[in-house]
C-alpha cells in the first residue's frame, strides 16, 4: 500500500496519466484500422456492378458484314457474327468437339473450327464434322453504340 | 344350350390359335432341331437385322420355307444352297447392289458396296482365287448380321479395328502376303485409338482412312488428303509449305513421314528442334536452312510453353494463399490457345510464323504472370495491414490491462476501494 | 469528460427518465469465483453477432439474391470492392465463431445451472435465440449460391420434408417450391435479413432484459458454501471493471477475426449449378454435422418407424428435454437428480464431438 505523500501522489497520477494515454491512443488506433476499410468499402469501385450476363461485345460499325469477332463472355471466349443482311448473332466460342475456339469464315458463311474441320451453321447447329452437339447461343442487342450480347443464368 | 357354348368356345380358341401362328418356317424349326453345327445359323438369326426385316432364310438361299420334307431344298423349289467363298460377293449382292429393292426397306441405303468391293484389294485378289481374303460375311458376320449402327456390330467404330485385326494381325494367317502385321498392335497406342476408346466416335479407325468396302491404303500422294479431311489446317499449310514439293519429288507420304501411319501418338515439343527426338534431323543437317528453321521454331515453343508454366505457377500460388485470380486465369488461357496454334503452325516449317504467334502467346502469359505477381504483392499488403491492426489490437489490450490493474490496485483515488464497497452494497 | 457525461444524462433524464435506469445499470455486479471466465461468453456472443449485422449491413451494399448474380456480386465484393475480401470474410469467420461461442454459452449455463429459479424465461428465451442463430447460419450459408452451398441446402431441406404430418409442407415452404432453385434463394435472404433480424432483436431485448433485471446467477457451489458460511461472495462492478475484461476479449476476438480474413480468407468456390451431380462428400456445415451423422448412422427401421423419421423425432424430443430443463431439474443444486442432468450434459457435448468427428472422416 503506497503511502500518502506529495511525491508519490505524483507520480502516481503520471503514471495513470500514461495508462490513460496508452489505453486511449491502442484503442483510438484500433478503431482507426476497423472504421478505415469500412469507409474505403462503402465507397463503390471503377467498375460499378458485376455484370455476368451480359457483355458489350463490339461498338456498331465496329464489325463489318459478313465477319466475327471473338470476345470474352464471363470467363470463356464467344462469337460475334455480324450477317450479310446486318443483323448479328452471338454464340459461345468454345466447339463442343474437344473445345478449342471456333471462328467464322466468310467464305462458307458458316461457323469453323479449325482443329478438327468441324462446322455449324448460323444457327450454331452442329451440320459437318466431329462436333456433337450445338454452339450455346446468345441473344443480340443493340444498345445506342453498343452491340450487347446477354445470355440466361 | 351347353353344346353351342363349347362349339363357340372352341371356334374361338382355334381362330385365336390360328391367327397368333407365325408362318411357318420349316428352314429353322428343322435346322434348330438337328442340333449342334446344323442349328447354330436357326439360333443366330433371331438377332439377324435380316430378321428383323421380315426376311426368312429362303430370301437368301431359296427354296421353300412352308414345305416340311426335304424336298423344300431342292433345285425345283429355287434353292441356291450356301455360296463358295468367291461367290459370297455376288450373292449378298442380289439385294444389296438392287436399289429399288433396298430402298423398300432403308431409302437412304447405299448400293455401290460390291461395286466399291470389286475395286479394293479383297475384291481383286478374291477374284483371282485367293479364298483368304476377307469377303462380305467375314466382317459382317453371316447368320447373325447386326446394323452398323448397333454397338455389338463387329464394324461398329469401336470394333472395327479388332475386326480387321482378326486377320491383319495374325502372322501365321498372313503368311504369305508381303504386308506387315503389326499395324493393329502400332493402332492400338494410338491418340486415336485412345480418343475413340473414350467415345469420340468421330474419331478415325482402320476404315476411316483405308474406306470399308473398298479397302485400299492410300497412295503416298494422298496421305496428306486422308489425313486433312479432319486435319485441315495442317494439311493446307503444309501444302503451302517447301515440304510438299520436297516430298512429292522424294516420293515420302506427307503426313506419314513425321507421324507415322499406324502409331500416331500425341507429338511433343521435342520432335520439333535438332534434340534426339527430333524428326527434322532424319533430313536436315547442321548448316542449312531448315536445321536452323528447326532450332528457331523449338526455342519460340520452348518459350512461350515455360511463359505458361511460370505464369500458371504464380496463379496457383496466389489462389491457394486465398486470392481471387479466376480473372488472369481465364486471359492465360487466350495464351495457351496461341500455343496450339503455333504447334500447328509448324506445318508451314516457316519460323517467322511460328515465332509471331508465340510472341503473342508470350505477351499474354507475361501480363497474367504480372497479374499473379500483384496478386501475391495484394496478400503482402494485407498482411501488412493485419500486422498493422493487431499491433493497434496488442495495444489497446495492453492498455485495458493496465487500466483494470491500476483501478483495483489501490494506489489511487481509484476504483478498487469500489470494489469492496460494492460487495458490501450488495 | 465526467461533466459531459452528467449533462447529457440530466437532460435525458428530464425527458425519459433515463437517470433511473443509468442509476440501476451502474449497481449491475458479476460474482467473483473461480467460475468467471464463462461470464464473458454472453457478452462474447452479443458482440461478435454486433459484428455480424455491421459486417451483414455493409455486404447488403453490393449483394445481389438471384441465382443470376448472387455468385458473380460475391465475386465481385472478394475482387473489384475496396476491402471487401475483409468485410467478407470477417463475416463468414465471426459466423462460425459466433455459433461456437453461443454453444460454449449454452453449455456453461447449463452445467452453471444459472437456469434456475427465476431465470427459466432467461433460459428458454436463450435457447430460442440459439435456434435463430442456427437458422441465420443455414440461411447464410446459401446466399454465395456455390455448389457446395446449392447441395447442402438441398441435402438439409431434404431432411425438413422428413418430419412427420407437416413435413411436406415444410419443405415447401422452405424451398419455395419443391426444388431448390431461385425462389429458395430469394426466401432463405428474406429470413437471413428481414425475418430473422426481427425475431432475434425481440428475444435478445428480452434475453437482456431479463439479465439485467434479474441479475448474475451464482454456481450452485458457491451459494451453498455462502450459506454454510465456508465463504464470502465477492462482486465485480460491471461498470467499469468487468466491462473492461470485457473489451479485452473484444479486442482479441477482432484481432482473431482479422488474422483468419487475410491469412484464411472464406472461399468463393463455383457457382452452383442445379443440374450438375452433387459433387462426392456433400456435408452441413460444422454446427449441423452431429444430426447428419447421427441421420446417416439409423438404420432403415427402427421398431415401427422409418429410420430417419426416428432420428428427427429423437433430436426433437431431444430438444424439447433440453429447452424444459429448467422445469425438469426439480432441486436444482441438491441431490441426485441434478447429478443426473449434470451427467446427460456431458453426454450431449461428448455425443456432439464425437458424432461430429466421425462425419469429418
Amino acid at each position: 500500500m503506497e503511502t500518502p505523500g506529495p511525491t508519490s501522489r505524483d507520480s502516481v497520477q503520471s503514471r495513470r496519466r500514461w495508462i490513460n494515454l496508452l489505453l486511449g491512443s491502442g484503442v483510438a488506433a484500433s478503431i482507426i484500422s476497423f472504421i478505415y476499410p469500412a469507409l474505403r468499402y462503402i465507397i463503390p469501385p471503377p467498375v460499378a456492378e458485376s455484370a455476368s450476363n451480359f457483355v458489350v461485345a463490339a461498338k456498331v460499325g465496329e464489325l463489318k458484314n459478313n465477319n466475327g469477332k471473338i470476345f470474352r463472355f464471363g470467363s470463356e471466349p464467344a462469337l460475334l457474327v455480324h450477317l450479310a443482311d446486318g443483323s448479328y448473332r452471338a454464340f459461345s466460342a468454345v466447339c463442343t468437339h474437344l473445345s478449342c475456339t471456333v471462328q467464322y469464315r466468310s467464305d462458307l458463311r458458316e461457323i469453323w473450327c479449325a482443329c478438327h474441320n468441324g462446322l455449324y451453321n448460323l444457327e450454331g447447329r452442329n451440320v459437318n464434322g466431329p462436333p456433337p452437339r450445338p454452339l450455346a447461343r446468345y441473344e443480340v442487342h443493340i444498345q445506342g453504340d453498343d452491340v450487347v450480347a446477354t445470355r440466361a443464368a | 344350350m351347353t353344346k353351342s357354348i363349347i362349339f363357340v368356345a372352341l371356334l374361338f380358341l382355334s381362330l385365336r390359335a390360328a391367327v397368333a401362328a407365325p408362318p411357318k418356317d420349316t428352314c429353322i424349326t428343322c435346322h434348330a432341331a438337328l442340333g449342334g453345327d446344323l442349328a447354330k445359323p436357326a439360333s443366330q438369326f433371331e438377332v439377324d437385322v435380316h430378321h428383323q426385316a421380315g426376311l426368312s432364310c429362303a430370301d437368301c438361299h431359296g427354296g421353300d420355307p412352308s414345305d416340311d420334307s426335304m424336298n423344300a431344298m431342292s433345285h425345283a423349289k429355287g434353292f441356291r444352297g450356301a455360296p463358295k467363298k468367291n461367290q459370297i460377293p455376288e450373292f449378298c449382292a442380289r439385294c444389296h447392289s438392287d436399289a429399288a429393292y433396298m430402298h423398300r426397306f432403308n431409302p437412304q441405303m447405299r448400293v455401290d458396296q460390291l461395286s466399291e468391293y470389286l475395286t479394293s484389294v479383297h475384291g481383286k485378289r478374291l477374284k483371282q482365287g485367293d479364298t483368304k481374303v476377307a469377303a462380305c460375311v467375314d466382317c459382317h458376320g453371316v447368320h447373325n448380321i447386326l446394323a452398323v449402327s448397333d454397338t455389338r456390330a463387329p464394324v461398329y467404330p469401336t470394333n472395327v479395328a479388332s475386326t480387321c485385326a482378326r486377320c491383319h494381325a495374325d502372322p501365321a494367317y498372313m503368311k504369305g502376303f508381303d504386308i506387315p502385321t503389326n499395324q493393329f498392335a502400332l493402332y492400338e497406342k494410338s491418340v486415336h485409338a485412345q480418343t475413340l476408346a473414350g467415345g469420340d466416335t468421330s474419331a478415325p479407325t482402320c476404315s476411316t482412312c483405308h474406306g470399308n468396302h473398298g479397302a485400299t491404303p492410300p497412295g503416298v500422294s494422298s496421305v496428306a488428303n486422308v489425313c486433312g479431311t479432319c486435319h485441315v489446317m495442317n494439311e493446307q499449310l503444309f501444302e503451302k509449305s517447301p515440304h510438299q514439293a520436297a516430298f512429292a519429288k522424294m516420293g515420302l507420304p506427307g503426313c506419314v513421314q513425321c507421324h507415322s501411319n499406324h502409331e500416331i501418338v500425341r507429338p511433343t515439343d521435342a520432335w520439333v528442334g535438332t534434340g534426339p527426338q527430333s524428326v527434322c534431323t532424319t533430313c536436315h543437317t547442321p548448316g542449312d536452312k531448315g536445321y536452323g528453321a528447326a532450332q528457331a521454331m523449338l526455342a519460340d515453343l520452348t518459350h512461350l510453353d515455360s511463359s505458361l508454366t511460370r505464369a500458371a505457377e504464380v496463379l496457383n500460388v496466389a489462389e491457394r494463399a486465398g486470392m481471387e485470380v479466376s480473372g488472369p486465369k481465364v486471359e492465360l488461357a487466350g495464351a495457351h490457345e496461341d500455343l496450339v496454334k503455333a504447334r500447328v503452325d509448324v506445318h508451314t516449317f516457316d519460323a517467322a510464323a511460328v515465332g509471331k504467334l508465340t510472341d503473342s502467346g508470350v505477351e499474354i502469359a507475361a501480363k497474367s504472370y504480372q497479374a499473379g505477381v500483384a496478386a501475391l504483392r495484394e496478400r503482402d499488403y494485407r498482411r501488412k495491414g493485419l500486422g498493422l491492426a493487431l499491433i493497434a489490437i496488442v495495444l489497446a489490450i495492453g492498455g485495458l490491462y493496465l487500466k483494470i490493474r491500476q483501478m483495483e490496485s489501490g494506489d489511487s483515488i481509484g476504483h478498487r476501494g469500489d470494489v469492496e464497497r460494492k460487495a458490501r452494497e450488495v | 469528460m465526467a461533466t459531459l457525461y452528467r449533462k447529457t444524462l440530466n437532460w435525458l433524464d428530464e425527458r425519459f427518465g433515463a437517470g433511473s435506469v443509468e442509476e440501476f445499470l451502474r449497481h449491475k455486479t458479476v460474482p467473483v469465483t473461480r467460475h468467471i471466465l464463462w461470464y464473458y461468453l454472453g457478452g462474447m456472443t452479443l458482440f461478435l453477432f454486433i459484428i455480424q449485422v455491421l459486417t451483414g449491413i455493409l455486404l447488403l451494399l453490393y449483394y445481389r439474391p438471384t441465382p443470376n448474380d448472387a455468385f458473380e456480386s460475391v465475386q465481385f465484393i472478394m475482387t473489384q470492392v475496396r476491402f471487401g475480401w475483409l468485410i467478407r470474410s470477417v463475416h463468414s469467420w465471426s459466423a462460425n465463431l459466433m455459433i461456437f461461442t453461443a454453444f460454449l454459452h449454452m453449455f456453461s449455463v447449463y452445467f452453471l445451472k444459472a437456469y434456475r429459479k427465476p431465470r427459466e424465461l432467461t433460459w428458454i428465451s436463450g435457447m430460442l435465440l440459439f435456434f435463430i442463430v442456427l437458422g441465420f447460419g443455414f440461411s447464410g450459408y446459401l446466399l454465395p449460391w456455390n455448389t457446395l452451398a446449392f447441395f447442402a441446402t438441398k441435402v438439409g431441406t431434404e431432411m425438413a420434408g422428413s418430419v412427420p404430418g407437416i413435413g411436406k409442407w415444410l419443405l415447401v415452404f422452405l424451398r419455395g417450391g419443391q426444388e431448390v432453385t431461385g425462389a429458395t434463394l430469394t426466401r432463405f435472404f428474406g429470413f437471413h435479413i428481414a425475418v430473422l433480424p426481427g425475431l432475434a432483436t425481440l428475444l435478445l431485448a428480452i434475453h437482456l432484459f431479463l439479465v439485467q433485471k434479474l441479475g448474475m446467477s451464482v454456481p450452485p457451489s458457491v451459494e451453498r458454501a455462502v450459506a454454510e458460511g465456508r465463504t464470502s461472495l465477492r462482486n465485480m462492478p460491471f461498470f467499469p471493471n468487468f466491462l473492461l475484461r470485457d473489451m479485452i476479449g473484444w479486442y482479441a476476438a477482432l484481432g482473431v477475426l482479422g488474422g483468419l480474413a487475410a491469412i484464411f480468407p472464406w472461399e468463393l468456390g463455383t457457382k452452383a449449378d442445379a443440374f450438375a451431380a452433387a459433387p462426392a462428400g456433400i456435408r452441413p456445415e460444422w454446427y449441423f454435422l452431429f444430426m447428419f451423422q447421427t441421420l446417416k448412422y439409423l438404420p432403415a427401421r427402427i421398431l415401427f418407424l422409418e429410420g430417419e423419421l426416428a432420428g428427427i423425432l429423437g433430436i426433437s424430443v431431444a430438444a424439447v428435454v433440453w429447452i424444459m430443463v429448467p422445469f425438469l431439474d426439480r432441486r436444482i443444486g441438491f441431490g441426485r437428480l441434478t447429478r443426473v442432468f449434470s451427467g446427460l450434459g456431458v453426454f450431449v457435448i461428448g455425443y456432439i464431438i464425437v458424432l461430429s468427428a466421425l462425419a469429418l472422416r
